[in-house]
C-alpha cells in the first residue's frame, strides 16, 4: 500500500480550475466569434487562425526557451488572449499585422511581466492599441469583401458608426442629419452591424456571452454594469443638453467596443480590481474616460484606451478599496 | 426561509453517508491512553501514580488554573505509566496509560437511560458541576465549557445558541446525538441557560438534517424559550461567529468574544455532556465518533471511551481499505490528517474519516490569476491572496493591518481557489506569528 | 500668439516659484539631523541587510554602533573582523575579535538513511510541516527536507542536494548570519567554529530517543553509545539525553571519534584522505591484546 498522505486542512478541494475558468470565457465568446465569421466570412476565420497560432507559438517559445519553465499553453490563457485580440481587430487585417499584434500581446504585455497573473495591462488590448497607433488607417477604415454567407453588395467601404459620427460632426452636420444618411437604428445595432472590429459585429452575441459568464459565476456583474451605466448616464446628460451635437446613450452603448470591452476585456481577472468597491470605481473610470475620448478626443473610439488607463490604477484600487470585513461594524 | 451567515462560504457535497446508522457503544480498549492536554489551556496535573487502581469516572488529572479542564479515567484498571505520548499529529503530551480490568464505575454515577429532566441546582452550582466533570467544547475547539459559561465581568449573555449545524461534510455524530438524545440535549441546554441566566435558546440545524429538525421542533414545544432555527446548507455554518450571524444577525467584532454580541454558542454534543454531568454525575469519559468514508463497507457511529487507540477503531471497520490515501481525525475541512494510528481518541475527536487519493490529493499549484474567489468565499472577508503574498514576504505589519488574526481557518479559500494555491497553509502559519507579535506588545 | 506666449511663461514661472517655496519650507520642517558617521559606517557594512547582527538592517546596526559606548556585543558576522576593524577605526572604538563561524546542519538522515512513513502534501515549507506533524520519517527530530533554510539564506550558501534530499552548506559562501538557524523549526542548524583550513568535526544528529528507537528510525542516528566520549582525550564530547555533542571550543580535530562511531553519525569535513589513519586503526587492532 502507498504511504498515507499528511497535509494541512482542508482535505477536500473544489472543482474550479484555472483552465476551466478560461474555457468558460472562451465558450462565452463563441457566439460573438460565430457571428463575426457569419458576417465577414473567410477573412475573419483567417484572422482567428493567425492570431491563435501566433499567440500560442509566442507563449510556448518564451516559456520554454527564455523562462525555461514548463509549457503553460494548457491553461488556455494564451488561447483566450488570441481570441480576444482577433475580436478586437478588423476582419480585413493583413496577416502580418495580426502577427505583430499577437507578438506584442503575449510577448510584451504578458510574458515580460512574468506570464499569467502578473501582467499589469490586458494583453489583447495592448496588442490592439499598439496596432491602432501604428496602423490607424488599416485599423479603422477598410474594404469589406462579400461574404460567402451574404449576398448583395459585393464590396463596400466600412467605417465604424463612431468614426462616421465624428467625421460628419466635424463637417458641421447635426446628429439628426447624420442619422438620415446612415442606418443607425436600434435593431440594426443590436442584431449585427458589420462596420467595426470583428467582436463588435453583434451586441446580442456579446450579451449572450455575458449571461453565460454570470450564470457560471465566472465574473461578477459589478464592472460591466458600472461601465454601461456610467456611459449611459454621461452620454445621456450630454444628449439632454444638446441632442443635435451629441448622440443618444443607446447609440453609444451599442456601438464600438463598449460591450466587448465591458464584458470581456475590463473583467479580465488579472487586470481588474479584486473587491467590489474597487470594481465600481474601475468601471466608473472606464465609462468616463471612454466618453471623454469619444466625444472630446481625437479618436472616435476610446474603450481600449480607457481600460488600459484604468488597468494602471488597479494595484492602487486593490490597496485602498478593502472589502468590508466580518465584524467590522457591530450590529445591535 | 432558511437563514444563513452573511458573507462567503462554500458548498461542498455533504456526503452524510453514515447519517442513518445508530450510535453503538464501542468495546473497551485493552489499554486506554488518556492525555492530560485534551483541551485549550494549561494541561491538567496528574493525581494518580503508576500502580494505582482507578475506576471509571475517577479524577486522574486535575485542572491547573481557570482555563484548564479536569481529566477522568474512562476505564477501570491499573495505571501502567504516566509518560509523554503522541496524539494523532505526533505532538507529545503527558499521558496516563490505564490497563483495563473489568468495568467498575465510581459511586454516584447514574448509568440508567432514564431522563432526569427536573433541574434542582442553581446556576453557580451547575457551572461548578461542569467544571468538576471536565466538560469542554466538543465541536472541535475543546475550549473548557465552564469558562464559556462564565462571561467576563461587565458582559452579559442574552441567549444561548446550540450548534447543531454540523456543516462539515461526512460528519454525523451531532446529527445522531440530536436524533437519539434530543431530550437530553435540550435539558443540557436548559441547564446552561440557567447557568448563564438567559431565557432564550436557539438550536441551529442545517436543512439537510430533516429528521433532527423534526425531532427538535417536536421537543422544543415542551422546552420553554427554545426555538429551532433551520439553516441553509453552507460551510462554515457551524463556525461560532457565522452561526451567531446566521441566527441573530449580529457580527461578533474582530478579536471580540461572542458574548460581546450577547451570545454563547455550545455544541449539541457539549449539551449532552453537560446534561450527563449535572443530572447524572457522569464526567466526560466518552465521545460519539463517526467512522466513515466511501471506501468502507460499513459506516459507523460509535460511542467510544476516551483513550481508545484510533487503530482499534480502524480495525473495527475492517482495517484501512486499499485505496485509502489519507486518514483524517475530524471533518474533511478542518480536521487533522492522522500521522500516528496508535494515538488515542481525545475529547476533541469527532470523526475518523477515510479519504481516497482522488478525493483528497492536492492538485498542482498554478499562478494566482487574481480572480478574487478566495475573497468571495472567505466568511470573514479577508483577502487571502494578499495574506498569502505578504506572508511569503514575511511582511508582518501589513499582515496585521489586513487582519490576518481574524482568520477562522475554515479552509474555504483553498477549497475555492482555481489555481490550487496553498493559501491556508501560509495564512495559518503567519497568523500564529502575528498573534505572537501582538501578544508581546 | 504673443499674449498666449507671455501668459504661459508667467504662469509656469509663478508655479515654479510657488512650488520651490513650498518645497523649501517642507524640507526645513522635516529636516532630520543625524550623525554623519552613521553614513560612514553604513558604507563600510556589507549592505546585505540580512539581520545577522540582530538588527533590522545594516543601517540600524550602524546607528547602534555609533550610539553605543563600546562595540562589545555588536558584531557583523558577514563582514567579520575586517569590517568591524574599519568600523572601530571610524568610531575610535575597539572592536572585539571573533573566530569565523559556519552553519552546520546537524542531521545526517539522508533519503537512503531513513524510511519515509508518510507523504507530505502541503505547502513546501518546513515551518508548515512542523506545525502539522512530527516528521515524514519515524525520527521526530530530523530534517524535514523542505528547504526553509535554503530560502532563508540571502547568500546562496545552502542548496538542497538532490541525491540525499538534505540541505548542504557551502562554507565558502556562508557568512554565519544565523538566518538559517532561525528558520529551522527543528533547530537542526548550528553555528560552529569554521576551524583551521575549514576543517571541523561534529555529531550530525539531534535524535534524543533511546538508541534502539533511534536506530529503527534512521541508519545515521547517534545512538548514544558513548564510545566517542571514551575515545576523546580532550573531554570535548559530552553525552546527554542519548545524544553526543562535540564542543567546538575543546575539540582538537584529532578525528579519533569519527572512526569510533558505529553509525557514522560523526562527520569530518575538509580533512585530507585518511590513509594513515586507517592504517593506524589497523595497527591499534593488532597491538591491543
Amino acid at each position: 500500500m502507498k504511504k498515507l498522505l499528511i497535509s494541512p486542512a482542508p482535505h477536500l478541494h473544489g472543482k474550479e480550475r484555472t483552465q476551466r475558468l478560461m474555457l468558460d470565457v472562451i465558450i462565452a465568446l463563441i457566439p460573438a466569434c460565430l457571428v463575426s465569421i457569419y458576417f465577414m466570412g473567410l477573412c475573419a476565420l483567417s484572422v482567428f487562425a493567425v492570431s491563435i497560432a501566433t499567440c500560442l507559438a509566442v507563449e510556448y517559445v518564451i516559456q520554454r526557451f527564455l523562462i525555461k519553465g514548463p509549457s503553460t499553453i494548457s491553461d488556455f490563457s494564451a488561447l483566450l488572449t488570441a481570441i480576444l485580440l482577433a475580436l478586437n481587430l478588423p476582419p480585413t487585417s493583413p496577416w502580418w499585422m495580426v502577427v505583430i499584434g499577437a507578438v506584442v500581446a503575449i510577448g510584451i504585455a504578458k510574458m515580460t511581466f512574468g506570464g499569467l497573473g502578473n501582467n499589469l495591462f490586458n494583453p489583447a488590448l495592448v496588442g490592439r492599441v499598439v496596432l491602432l497607433i501604428s496602423f490607424p488607417v488599416l485599423m479603422t477604415n477598410w474594404e469589406v469583401p462579400a461574404s460567402i454567407f451574404r449576398s448583395g453588395a459585393d464590396a463596400f467601404t466600412g467605417a465604424t458608426p463612431l468614426g462616421i459620427i465624428q467625421e460628419e460632426l466635424a463637417k458641421g452636420l447635426t446628429i439628426g442629419q447624420i442619422q438620415e444618411m446612415y442606418d443607425f437604428s436600434f435593431w440594426h445595432l443590436l442584431w449585427g452591424k458589420i462596420e467595426g472590429s470583428m467582436g463588435e459585429a453583434s451586441a446580442l452575441a456579446l450579451l449572450l456571452g455575458f449571461f453565460y459568464l454570470l450564470i457560471r459565476r465566472v465574473i461578477r456583474p459589478y464592472i460591466p454594469i458600472t461601465i454601461l451605466v456610467t456611459i449611459a448616464a454621461f452620454t445621456g446628460i450630454l444628449w439632454w443638453i444638446n441632442p443635435q451635437q451629441y448622440a443618444d446613450p443607446l447609440f453609444h452603448l451599442l456601438t464600438g467596443g463598449v460591450l466587448l470591452g465591458a464584458i470581456f476585456m475590463a473583467t479580465d481577472y488579472v487586470t481588474s480590481p479584486m473587491n467590489p468597491k474597487g470594481m465600481v470605481i474601475f468601471g466608473v473610470g472606464i465609462g468616463v474616460i471612454t466618453v471623454l475620448i469619444r466625444v472630446f478626443g481625437a479618436y472616435p473610439e476610446g474603450v481600449s484606451f480607457a481600460i488600459l488607463i484604468m488597468n494602471a490604477t488597479v494595484p492602487l484600487l486593490n490597496m485602498y478599496c478593502k472589502p468590508k470585513r466580518f465584524g467590522e461594524v457591530i450590529t445591535k | 426561509m432558511s437563514k444563513t451567515f452573511s458573507m462567503g462560504g462554500v458548498h461542498p457535497h455533504d456526503n452524510k453517508i453514515s447519517a442513518n446508522i445508530a450510535i453503538e457503544p464501542f468495546p473497551l480498549p485493552a489499554i486506554a491512553a488518556i492525555s492530560l492536554a485534551q483541551h485549550i489551556g494549561a494541561p491538567a496535573t496528574p493525581v494518580v501514580q503508576k500502580g494505582d487502581f482507578v475506576r471509571v469516572g475517577q479524577l486522574i488529572g486535575k485542572a491547573t488554573g481557570f482555563v484548564s479542564a479536569n481529566v477522568h479515567a474512562s476505564v477501570s484498571g491499573t495505571v501502567k505509566s504516566v509518560e509523554p505520548f503522541v496524539d494523532a499529529t505526533g505532538a507529545l503530551s503527558m499521558t496516563i496509560f490505564i490497563e483495563t480490568q473489568g468495568d467498575e464505575w465510581i459511586e454516584g454515577i447514574d448509568r440508567s437511560s432514564q431522563i432526569v429532566s427536573n433541574i434542582t441546582l442553581p446556576g453557580p452550582e451547575i457551572i461548578k458541576k461542569i467544571t468538576e466533570c471536565g466538560i469542554v467544547g466538543l465541536g472541535g475547539a475543546t475550549f473548557p465549557t465552564h469558562v464559556k459559561l462564565s462571561p467576563p465581568p461587565g458582559k452579559k449573555a442574552t441567549c444561548l445558541i446550540l450548534n447543531g449545524a454540523e456543516c462539515e461534510p461526512f460528519l454525523t455524530s451531532d446529527y445522531r446525538i440530536m436524533v437519539e438524545f434530543g431530550e437530553e440535549v435540550l435539558t443540557g441546554a436548559r441547564l446552561m441557560m440557567r447557568a448563564l441566566d438567559v431565557q432564550k435558546c436557539y438550536v441551529g440545524i442545517e436543512e439537510n438534517k430533516p429528521q433532527a429538525i423534526q425531532k427538535m421542533v417536536d421537543l422544543s414545544k415542551r422546552f420553554l424559550g427554545t426555538e429551532v432555527v433551520v439553516l441553509k446548507k453552507k460551510y462554515p455554518q457551524g463556525g461560532e461567529k457565522q452561526l451567531i450571524d446566521a441566527i441573530i444577525k449580529r457580527q461578533t467584532p474582530s478579536l471580540g468574544l461572542p458574548v460581546d454580541v450577547g451570545a454563547v454558542v455550545q455544541n449539541v454534543g457539549t449539551a449532552l455532556a453537560v446534561y450527563e454531568a449535572v443530572q447524572k454525575n457522569k464526567p466526560l469519559i466518552d465521545k460519539v465518533i463517526t467512522v466513515t468514508g466511501f471506501q468502507l463497507n460499513e459506516q459507523r457511529n460509535f460511542r467510544v471511551r476516551i483513550g481508545t487507540p484510533l487503530s482499534q477503531l480502524i480495525d473495527a471497520v475492517g482495517g484501512i481499505p486499499e485505496n485509502t490515501a489519507k486518514l483524517v481525525l475530524g471533518g474533511p475541512m478542518m480536521g487533522k490528517s492522522i500521522a500516528h494510528q496508535e494515538a488515542p481518541v481525545a475529547k476533541a475527536s469527532s470523526a475518523l474519516l477515510f479519504l481516497s487519493e482522488k478525493e483528497t490529493k492536492r492538485h498542482s499549484e498554478g499562478p494566482c490569476i487574481r480572480c478574487a474567489k478566495c475573497v468571495e468565499v472567505c466568511p470573514m472577508r479577508l483577502e487571502c491572496y494578499l495574506l498569502y503574498k505578504l506572508g511569503k514576504a514575511n511582511r508582518y505589519e501589513e499582515l496585521e493591518q489586513n487582519r490576518i488574526y481574524d482568520c477562522i481557518e475554515c479552509g474555504c479559500c483553498m477549497y475555492g481557489c482555481p489555481a490550487n494555491i496553498p493559501l491556508l497553509d501560509m495564512v495559518r502559519l503567519k497568523k500564529g506569528e502575528v498573534l505572537k507579535i501582538m501578544k508581546n506588545r | 500668439m504673443t499674449p498666449i506666449f507671455i501668459f504661459t511663461v508667467v504662469i509656469l514661472s509663478a508655479l515654479g516659484v510657488f512650488f520651490a517655496v513650498v518645497l523649501y519650507f517642507v524640507a526645513q520642517k522635516f529636516k532630520v539631523i543625524e550623525d554623519p558617521r552613521i553614513d560612514d559606517v553604513t558604507a563600510v557594512l556589507p549592505g546585505a541587510n540580512c539581520g545577522g547582527c540582530g538588527f533590522a538592517g545594516c543601517r540600524a546596526f550602524a546607528e547602534k554602533c555609533v550610539a553605543a559606548d563600546s562595540l562589545d556585543g555588536l558584531f557583523c558576522p558577514v563582514g567579520g573582523n575586517t569590517v568591524m576593524g574599519v568600523t572601530a577605526q571610524i568610531l575610535g572604538k575597539t572592536a572585539p575579535e571573533k573566530a569565523p563561524m559556519v552553519a552546520v546542519l546537524r542531521c545526517g538522515g539522508a533519503k537512503d538513511k531513513r524510511e519515509l512513513t508518510n507523504r507530505y502534501d502541503g505547502l513546501a515549507s518546513c515551518a508548515v510541516a512542523a506545525t502539522l506533524y512530527d516528521g515524514n520519517t519515524a525520527c521526530r527530530y530530523g530534517c524535514l527536507m523542505l528547504g526553509d533554510c535554503v530560502h532563508a539564506c540571502a547568500f546562496d550558501a545552502l542548496q538542497i542536494d538532490s541525491e540525499s534530499g538534505m540541505p548542504i552548506v557551502d562554507d565558502t559562501k556562508c557568512t554565519a548570519c544565523r538566518a538559517c538557524v532561525r528558520s529551522c523549526p527543528k533547530s537542526l542548524v548550528e553555528l560552529r567554529n569554521m576551524g583551521p583550513k575549514r576543517r571541523r568535526v561534529y555529531v550530525s544528529c539531534q535524535n534524543k530517543e533511546k538508541g534502539a528507537t533511534a536506530r529503527k528510525a534512521c541508519k545515521a542516528t547517534c545512538i548514544g553509545c558513548g564510545k566517542c566520549v571514551k575515545v576523546c582525550t580532550f573531554e570535548a564530547i559530552t553525552l546527554e539525553n542519548n545524544l553526543a555533542y562535540i564542543n567546538d571550543q575543546k575539540c582538537k580535530l584529532c578525528r579519533k571519534c569519527v572512526g569510533e562511531c558505529p553509525t557514522g553519525s560523526i562527520i569530518e569535513v575538509h580533512f585530507p584522505e585518511r590513509k594513515e589513519a586507517s592504517l593506524q586503526v589497523e595497527q591499534n587492532l593488532f597491538t591491543t591484546p
